[in-house]
């Protein structure tokens, strides 16, 4: 390597290679393409595997006007009023989020888009980080638009490009999907520059905009008519794509199943859909009449494949390939091996891992949520929870979390449990992203129709678990602009509670006095937990905290909140001073006073 | 079924194994490879396990490899190189800090933390690189730098040329941490070839 010549040629090709491309993940590729494409306004809520797709955003916040909306629906529609002004918009979400923005999304598609509209829905197939598995292709089905699934970073940059060019041309709003996979695996993507695209500014044309019965009428007939007018352009479209190779087998595949079934079937000829629906049918015909045998490969539902076998096609899909969890490599090699009739065995894990130790996530050492979980484990009550890092408060130790279903589903369950005559105490747990997401109006309905859960709003001001993005409550816009503050308490009163109260949990015996007391009261309560999140803000960070081995009598009570600073080793318990972050709940709870701060050196 | 090169990186949160995988990633590009990586993101950076793949060659498909197939897996810790310990190809090389995290599973009583751990990797990896990257990083500067020290000890196992490792680091890592990661990497490749 130290000859001249190598060293010449590897400088070559680091310069080569530099000013090539750059490895992105499909997340910031969508970023970059929402710069190059002269989108004017990008917005939406986080949600895990879409957020980094805003956050990146923001890097180009001179050109791109970018924001958290306080929920989904709202973001749908703000981005719904700027494709009207005749401005690029577009808004991201991950799957469940569609559900919440299902309601614009269904009458856009009737008034369509002016400029560019492309709602970007990233699924989780093997739900990494999601309450269910949902597959976005029907949505588009159902609200009878163009939905495009990249296979990689650049096209998931060249596709979003694609998505506007079609939104504006067909005047139709456009979903991009992507899938876990696609927004977290990072490759290759060459940049390019960005183009401006002016908005004309709104104008007024109530036909087209009002979707009122008598002009609702005549869209309903032009959303079936834009159909028909995208099959020729869905089939010549190069999103899709004939990959000829040998006629034995052929293979219609979809996003990130495309790059698994090309490494696994290098043999077979590859119909490519990165533009599934409107289906191309004269394409899936033509492919189909090329080879002897097809097999359809896509995540999650049969898609595609109900549709080709509604063509009178003959094709294997489900039959072979799971319609539950992710697809792999690995998995198309078995499934490959069971078509030609082996059985490939499974790889695996090794025999000694199934006594590891499970390491699920766990609230952070210091988490104020923690102290929360850990008062009402003293009570006998019922936890209607929601979505956010305190949904860890389910697991063991704490085990103090009874239900979960959607965000702000924690309020207004609560609300049904007490109507329904629970016997027991019914807590509803939100957090203060959730909160202004979707937990005002089931706050009001406890106030307007009178029952009286005890609600907790766990509010540390920001959206911790995706990651920490700003909320409404956080006082900082997502293009960095301090703001307005919105205050729970006034929400709170608002919505008719007149029990508010605001506190900081780790005040433990203060908090579990006034647990008591709302759990006897007949009226509403919303306790307001303010503590900062201390991964966010460390400010909370407090001395470090030790166990005096004289005074500790190993009654293991302190392990019980679960704490990932505390450990039992070696018959002793103790401290890892390196996690810890001073919280003192362990201190306050140990019957001994055996913890206490480390003594300053 | 190609000649792609697959690296599985494997810890706990916190670790600094997504900064590894990139610094491995912009190596293999700078290298004038094809390269796709994959890292889990959102619950599992609580506290929980954390991985990373990394695959490279003229052309790559998948961003995920098959479970045998990985040429190195680089574990940040002990446990969690078992967990994964299936990913390794049957010559590949296993490097595998000698650290320990422990879940609060164990803490809290419901499972426990294998006292044989060491043995079990002997047993499960015939090519094994086992040493404390936290003390080597220690040496080098700073304990944070463990991660790099593992990715010099990964790189004896890959044909990437030293230089693009180099100045991967210096593309990667912020410019004031630059140096003491050059030395955390030597260090970690020290590790490996002695
Ligand atoms: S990130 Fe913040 S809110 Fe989430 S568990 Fe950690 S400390 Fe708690
Ligand atoms: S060890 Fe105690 S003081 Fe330290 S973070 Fe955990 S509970 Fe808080």
């Amino acid at each position: 390597m130290n000859s001249e010549p190598a060293r010449d040629r590897l400088v070559s090709l680091l310069e080569r290679a530099a000013e090539l491309k750059e490895l992105l993940s499909g997340n910031e590729a969508i970023a970059r393409g929402i710069y190059e494409a002269g989108v004017k306004v990008a917005v939406g809520y986080p949600g895990t595997p879409s957020t980094e797709i805003l956050e990146n955003v923001e890097k180009y916040k001179e050109d791109v006007y970018c924001e958290w909306s306080p929920n989904e629906k709202v973001a749908f529609e703000v981005a719904a009023g700027a494709s009207l002004t005749g401005a690029r918009a577009i808004v991201t979400m991950k799957h469940v989020g569609l559900n919440v923005a299902a309601d614009p999304l269904m009458t856009l598609t009737y008034v369509g888009a002016v400029g560019g509209f492309v709602a970007i829905v990233a699924d989780d197939p093997g739900m990494h980080s999601s309450q269910n598995e949902q597959d976005t292709r029907q949505y588009a089905r159902f609200a009878k638009i163009p939905i495009l699934e990249p296979a990689d970073s650049e096209e998931a940059r060249d596709f979003l490009v694609a998505g506007l060019e079609l939104s504006e041309k067909f005047k139709t709003p456009v979903i991009l999907r992507t899938t876990t996979r696609i927004s977290h695996s990072r490759t290759l993507v060459q940049l390019r520059e960005r183009v401006e695209h002016e908005p004309q500014g709104f104008k007024k044309d109530p036909p087209r905009f009002v979707p009122i019965p008598a002009w609702a009428r005549p869209m309903r007939v032009r959303v079936e008519e834009r159909l028909k007018a995208m099959a020729p352009e869905v089939c010549a479209s190069p999103m899709n794509r004939i990959e000829w190779a040998g006629k034995e087998l052929g293979i219609i595949a979809c996003g990130v199943a495309y790059q698994y079934v090309k490494e696994v079937f290098p043999e077979a000829s590859v119909l490519k859909l990165g533009w599934a629906y409107p289906f191309p049918d004269e394409l899936i015909r033509q492919f189909a009449a090329g080879v002897s045998r097809l097999l359809v490969v896509e995540e999650l539902d049969d898609f595609v494949e109900e549709h080709v076998k509604s063509l009178g096609i003959a094709c294997d899909g489900k039959n072979f390939i799971p319609n539950i969890g992710e697809l792999s490599p690995m998995l198309l090699r078995r499934i490959r091996a069971r078509m030609e009739g082996k059985e490939l065995p499974q790889t695996l894990p090794v025999e000694e891992a199934s006594q590891l130790p499970p390491r699920p996530p766990v609230l952070c050492p210091s988490c104020p949520h923690r102290a929360v979980f850990a008062a009402l484990g003293k009570f006998d009550v019922v936890v209607t929870g929601d979505i956010g890092c305190y949904s860890l408060g389910v697991a063991a130790p704490l085990n103090r979390m009874d239900t979960i279903l959607c965000m702000g589903a924690g309020i207004s369950m609560a609300h049904g449990m007490k109507v329904a005559g629970e016997k027991r105490r019914v807590v509803g747990m939100v957090g203060d992203s959730t909160f202004f997401h979707s937990g005002i109006t089931g706050l009001l309905d406890i106030g307007y129709n009178k029952s009286a859960p005890v609600i907790i709003i766990l509010d540390n001001r920001v959206t911790a678990m995706t990651g920490h993005q700003e909320n409404p409550g956080s006082g900082l816009t997502l293009m960095g602009e301090t703001t307005w503050q919105a205050s729970i308490e006034d929400f709170a009163r608002a919505c008719g509670i007149k029990r508010v109260f605001a506190v900081d949990p780790l005040k433990y015996d203060a908090f579990i006095e006034l647990l008591k007391e709302s759990f006897d009261t007949p009226e509403p309560t919303v306790i307001i937990s303010r503590s900062p999140c201390i991964v966010h803000d460390h400010s909370g960070l407090q001395t470090v905290r030790q166990v005096d081995p004289d005074l500790c009598r190993t009654c293991k009570v302190c392990l019980k909140i679960g704490c990932p600073a505390l450990e039992f080793t070696d018959g002793h318990v103790r401290i890892n001073s390196l996690m810890c972050g001073g919280c003192s709940l362990c201190e306050q709870i140990c019957p001994f006073d055996a913890i206490s701060p480390i003594s300053e050196p | 079924m190609n000649d792609c090169v697959s690296v599985f990186l494997t810890g706990v949160g916190g670790q600094g194994i997504l900064l590894a995988s990139e610094i491995l990633s912009n190596a293999a590009m700078l290298a004038g490879f094809d390269v796709k990586t994959n890292e889990i993101h959102g619950m599992a950076q609580r506290g929980g396990t954390v991985t990373a793949q990394v695959r490279y060659g003229q052309k790559v498909y998948s961003p995920l490899i098959c479970e045998g197939d990985a040429r190195v897996l680089c574990a940040f810790e002990m446990a969690e190189a078992v967990r994964a310990a299936h990913y390794l190809a049957p010559s590949g090389l296993a490097v595998v800090n000698q650290y320990r995290i422990i879940p609060v599973t164990v803490s809290s009583g419901s499972s426990t933390y294998p006292q044989d751990i060491k043995e079990t990797l002997r047993k499960r990896f015939p090519r094994l690189c086992y040493f404390d990257a936290t003390a080597r990083a220690a040496e080098a500067g700073t304990e944070r730098a463990a991660n790099v020290v593992l990715l010099g000890a990964t790189s004896v196992g890959l044909d990437l040329p030293e230089e693009t490792w180099l100045e991967a680091i210096r593309k990667t890592v912020k410019p004031k941490f630059i140096e003491v990661n050059l030395k955390a990497f030597a260090a970690g490749r020290a590790a490996a070839q002695s």
